[in-house]
């Protein structure tokens, strides 16, 4: 049963990935990335991690694609060109040979079959919203607070950013 | 059944399709959704060790990737959007002001 599950979030993930790296229109990439990130979601389930899975949602799918979408709509980014060029053909198929030696060589460093996850015993409240507190705010405390400094930074940079100058001409 | 390798190998095919889409894509945007797919692929082969380790840590750091993650898409979409006004293109080959 957990096999059927990890092949069906597997394959869906997979697919969508695919569908979105090879699309060509924005908001169809968009919607494949979020069908993508839905299909890990069911993966973290699977893997006991449920505030992880829950976050994934929330902010991930909920939040970041939601901003990719907005920008999408609000510059009104259209498919202009067709096909590549001929010269660019053969960068892009170095490209890919580059990426399928990386891929080759990430899965060849795994010795074996590897240990059933199933067999490995865990914690009584592994992956749970209380346990990741509990790390955040003792052990990890000084990450957690660079991390909302982080955020009002980018929350400061992006306002700044994207603002109409004032004292421009014409635009 | 399911073991580790599963998950890793899954991840590092995630990670290669990622990797494909922002040398091959020529929408900015594009690229830009490539490599929040990469991250995607770092976050679950870092769950899938947490699992197999019987360690919290992992998720923690997933927390924070997630956090950095959106940081980065704000600043970085706000920054798309001063580069399209400037230029009114979206593709790549266009922004080559730095080329000698």
């Amino acid at each position: 049963m957990e096999l059927l599950m990890f092949y069906i979030f597997g394959f869906g993930a997979v697919v969508s990935a695919l569908l979105m790296v090879t699309n060509r229109r924005p908001v169809r990439a968009a919607m494949s990335l979020v069908a993508t990130m839905s299909f890990l979601a069911g993966l973290y389930v699977l893997l006991d991690a449920h505030l992880i899975a829950v976050l994934q949602l929330i902010v991930y799918a909920g939040a970041i694609m939601v901003l990719f979408l907005f920008v999408i709509m609000l510059l009104n980014i259209e498919e202009k060109e067709g096909l590549l060029g001929v010269n660019t053909i053969l960068l892009q198929f170095m490209g890919m040979l580059v990426v399928g030696l990386l891929f080759v060589s990430m899965v060849s460093l795994f010795k074996g079959g590897g240990s059933l996850l199933a067999s490995v015993d865990i914690a009584n409240d592994f992956g749970t919203t209380k346990a990741v507190g509990k790390l955040l705010f003792t052990e990890y405390l000084l990450p957690f607070e660079i991390a909302s400094v982080l955020l009002l930074a980018a929350i400061v940079g992006a306002v700044i950013l994207a603002k109409r100058r004032i004292d421009d001409s014409g635009r | 059944m399911v073991t580790l390798n599963s998950y890793l190998v899954l991840g590092a095919v995630l990670f290669s399709i990622g990797a494909v889409g922002v040398f091959t894509q020529r929408n900015a945007l594009i690229v830009y959704m490539c490599i929040e797919l990469m991250l995607n692929a770092v976050n679950l082969t870092i769950v899938a060790f947490s699992r197999f380790l019987n360690n919290m840590d992992g998720h923690v750091y997933v927390f924070m990737i997630i956090a950095v993650a959106a940081a980065e898409a704000a600043v970085g979409l706000a920054i798309f959007i001063s580069l399209f006004r400037n230029k009114e293109s979206v593709n790549v080959d266009d922004f080559n002001l730095s080329k000698g």
